[in-house]
């Protein structure tokens, strides 16, 4: 996966390390005297809102996989590492299905998903998982993927699936095209030829952004849900930031990119009519009411989500996507056990998903996260 | 070393001079011998070493191919249920590319090459050739950017114009108006300047080779300065443009990064040069191989095999010219 974020709002970010580490350290200094004794079991019910609670015996910790939570992990490093001074964190954004496959292979403690896991991957984690145990699924980061425009004069555009289907298809060729028209009265839109933008390179920006045009453009996209483009024409550019920088320099043309690119760039973000009773805007809030509505997809202690692209639930973004970490409900590495827990116990807190919605990334709904942290103590 | 240094003062004393003397230089051109014919050796070996490589890995990847591979357009290597990808796209795109490229750069290159060697004066000539140098220095991802940021805006006049007036040609048609020109023809032109100081340095070095007695009888025989060039210099440094050429066109069709910021990329095969879209090996390979799964992988490497092939092919095409026209510098040298 490649949803790359930029270094945007990074004073913000040191700011807020320095702020969670400082009040951390002084957990830190307490805590230890009861995970001691009891492990970490008591870990996810005590720590306060912006705590991390260091594991007894710290190590080293390995991670692979997603590069969509690359910035968000860089993030939760810096704290956690400068509270736990013995738990370094090393992740390789090397993509959601070498992320995997290293975690099936006993390499890293934990891997990042963009996707759940496939039955075949759980059956291979048997033999990482000992003791009878597998991988499971526990969501994480949560994003939105915005379409960018940018068409002089225009500033509230309002896309729906089928349309966006056809302008990035090339069915759409004109941005007075009567179905744009339809969804935007009383603007006034110009005669000019639409300018397309998608990746060059494999994305799961594009997988997603795919993924919700099969479910909701009533056919007008033909293609599966892929990491490759397939759709006709446009253009193509290189990684977000090249579509970004192609739709800011285009006039007339539109793009996807994640939030945080669409912030950077201060490009204009369309809204989505979906159904509900006005169109819904781009925002990382818009975008967690949306993954709140995802329905369950995992069994036992697998949390995967099932996304629902087609929601026409007031106020949801449509586009959104997931990253799991991903590790073993039972037999994780016993060396790294603690200091794994301790880190998805600070991820979770609501000062760890705080701190990646700086970043453009959406801070999970308390439907999701209430969940994780009640899995994460059982980990074993 | 340590060994041999007893040996030959052992045999200092011990033999007659001559000797010793033969035993030396016995010993010296065995061992240059072995270093040379080494180093000769393990050049074949890498080479046999990377095709090796590459055939495994395109073995590989071509079982699971479900199309053609040669005439297939879409690169699709990790679609579980059916894997396809060929590379007419590519073929396409890096020779048409490639051959932008040489048209515009050939000629320049030559001329510059001429100027520097035979008209410029000395003074302006070195500082000139050292500029022409510096340009093979730059990184090619700064050209990129220039060609991103700086050439594609640029041309936009020039596109709409060879589309009213040479739109009749069919391949200088658009059919997509005010698009940003990310198409094979810009591509070219950034190639064109990326292989221009590679032909013109050695051109040039070519050209100050020319025997200063047949420059001589050409201008003795009443030849003004042009006809001179051209019944003496030209001739005589044909073999020598020609490689240049090869090289250039070697970087051209081996170019990445600058042709994957400037190009849009796309399965799309049309010979409308100016519209966006088609690609390159190695663009397709930058473009893709970072989320390439297993099989992507291997596909990425049967590509890379036939960018491979391609420039053996060139490269065997120019020995060949180069042996045909012996008889210019045979009879020149």
């Amino acid at each position: 996966m490649k949803l790359q974020r930029n270094g945007r709002t990074k004073a913000l970010a040191i700011g807020a390390v320095a702020l969670v580490s400082s009040l951390s350290l002084a957990a830190c200094g307490s805590d230890n005297n009861t995970t001691a004794s009891g492990g970490s079991s008591a870990s996810g019910g005590a720590a306060s809102p912006a705590a991390i609670t260091c594991a007894a015996k710290q190590a080293p910790l390995l991670g692979a996989g997603s590069s969509a939570q690359g910035d968000a992990i860089d993030v939760w490093k810096n704290t956690f590492g400068a509270a736990c001074s013995g738990s370094t964190l090393n992740y390789n954004p090397v993509g959601s299905g070498a992320g995997v496959q290293q975690f099936n292979q006993g390499k890293v403690a934990f891997a990042g998903s963009d996707s759940a896991l496939k039955p075949a991957d759980v059956t291979a984690s048997q033999a990482v998982c000992a003791g009878g145990g597998k991988g499971v699924d526990i969501p994480m980061v949560g994003g939105l993927v915005s379409i960018v425009y940018n068409v002089d004069g225009v500033s509230n555009l309002v896309l729906d699936g089928p349309t966006i289907a056809k302008i990035f298809d090339s069915k759409i060729t004109t941005w007075n095209d009567p179905a744009i028209a339809a969804l935007n009265p009383g603007v006034t839109l110009p005669s000019s030829p639409i300018q397309a933008f998608h990746r060059s390179d494999d994305s799961g920006t594009t997988q997603n952004l795919t993924a919700y045009l099969a479910k909701t453009s009533a056919g007008n996209w033909a293609y599966p849900s892929s990491k490759t483009w397939a759709g006709h024409g446009g253009q193509s550019a290189n990684l977000s930031a090249g579509v970004a920088s192609q739709v800011k320099a285009v006039k007339d043309s539109i793009g996807y990119v994640e939030l945080s690119y669409a912030q950077s760039n201060n490009l204009k973000s369309a809204s989505i009519n979906t159904g509900a009773s006005k169109p819904v805007e781009a925002t990382a809030a818009n975008a967690a009411t949306t993954i709140a509505t995802a329905t369950p997809a995992g069994t036992g202690s697998d949390l995967a989500l099932n996304l629902d692209y087609a929601t026409k639930t007031e106020g949801a973004y449509p586009i959104v996507l997931v990253t799991y970490e991903i590790a073993c409900d039972k037999g994780n590495a016993p060396a790294t056990l603690d200091t794994l827990k301790s880190f998805l116990t600070y991820t979770i807190s609501d000062a760890g998903q705080k701190a990646i919605g700086d970043k453009g990334y959406v801070p999970l709904p308390s439907s999701v996260t209430d969940k994780v942290k009640a899995l994460i103590p059982t980990l074993a | 070393m340590t060994s041999s240094t007893p040996d030959s003062s052992g045999g200092r004393t011990t033999t007659t001079p001559t000797g010793s003397l033969q035993g030396n230089s016995r010993r010296g051109d065995r061992l240059f011998f072995v270093a040379s014919a080494g180093s000769g050796i393990l050049l074949l070996v890498i080479m046999a070493a990377i095709a090796g490589f590459l055939l495994y890995r395109s073995g590989i990847a071509l079982s699971k191919d479900q199309t053609n591979f040669f005439t297939t357009f879409e690169w699709d290597p990790d679609n579980i249920l059916k894997p396809s990808f060929g590379i007419a796209v590519l073929t396409f795109g890096t020779i048409v590319s490639g051959c932008i490229a040489m048209v515009l750069a050939v000629p320049l290159a030559i001329a510059i090459a001429l100027f520097i060697s035979h008209y410029a004066p000395r003074k302006i000539a070195q500082p000139f050739a050292y500029l022409v140098d510096l340009l093979a220095a730059v990184p090619s991802i700064v050209y990129g950017l220039w060609g991103a940021l700086f050439l594609v805006p640029h041309l936009a006049g020039l596109t709409s114009w060879m589309n009213t007036y040479l739109g009749w040609t069919y391949i200088f048609r658009t059919t997509h108006q005010g698009a940003p020109a990310r198409n094979l023809f810009t591509t070219g032109i950034l190639l064109a300047i990326m292989i221009l100081p590679i032909i013109t340095a050695v051109s040039r070095e070519v050209f100050r080779q020319v025997p200063r007695s047949h420059e001589e009888a050409a201008l003795a025989l009443g030849a003004t300065r042009w006809e001179m060039i051209r019944t003496a210099v030209l001739p005589f440094g044909r073999p020598g443009v020609i490689s240049a050429s090869m090289l250039g066109l070697g970087r051209a069709l081996g170019e990445t990064m600058a042709v994957a910021i400037v190009l849009s990329s796309s399965n799309v095969l049309s010979l409308h040069l100016l519209d966006a879209g088609g690609g390159t090996f190695a663009q397709n390979i930058a473009l893709k191989y970072s989320e390439a799964g297993p099989a992507g992988k291997d596909a990425l490497m049967a590509s890379g095999l036939v960018l491979f092939v391609i420039t053996l092919l060139v490269n065997g095409g120019a020995r060949l010219i180069i042996a045909r026209r012996k008889e210019y510098s045979g009879a020149n040298a």
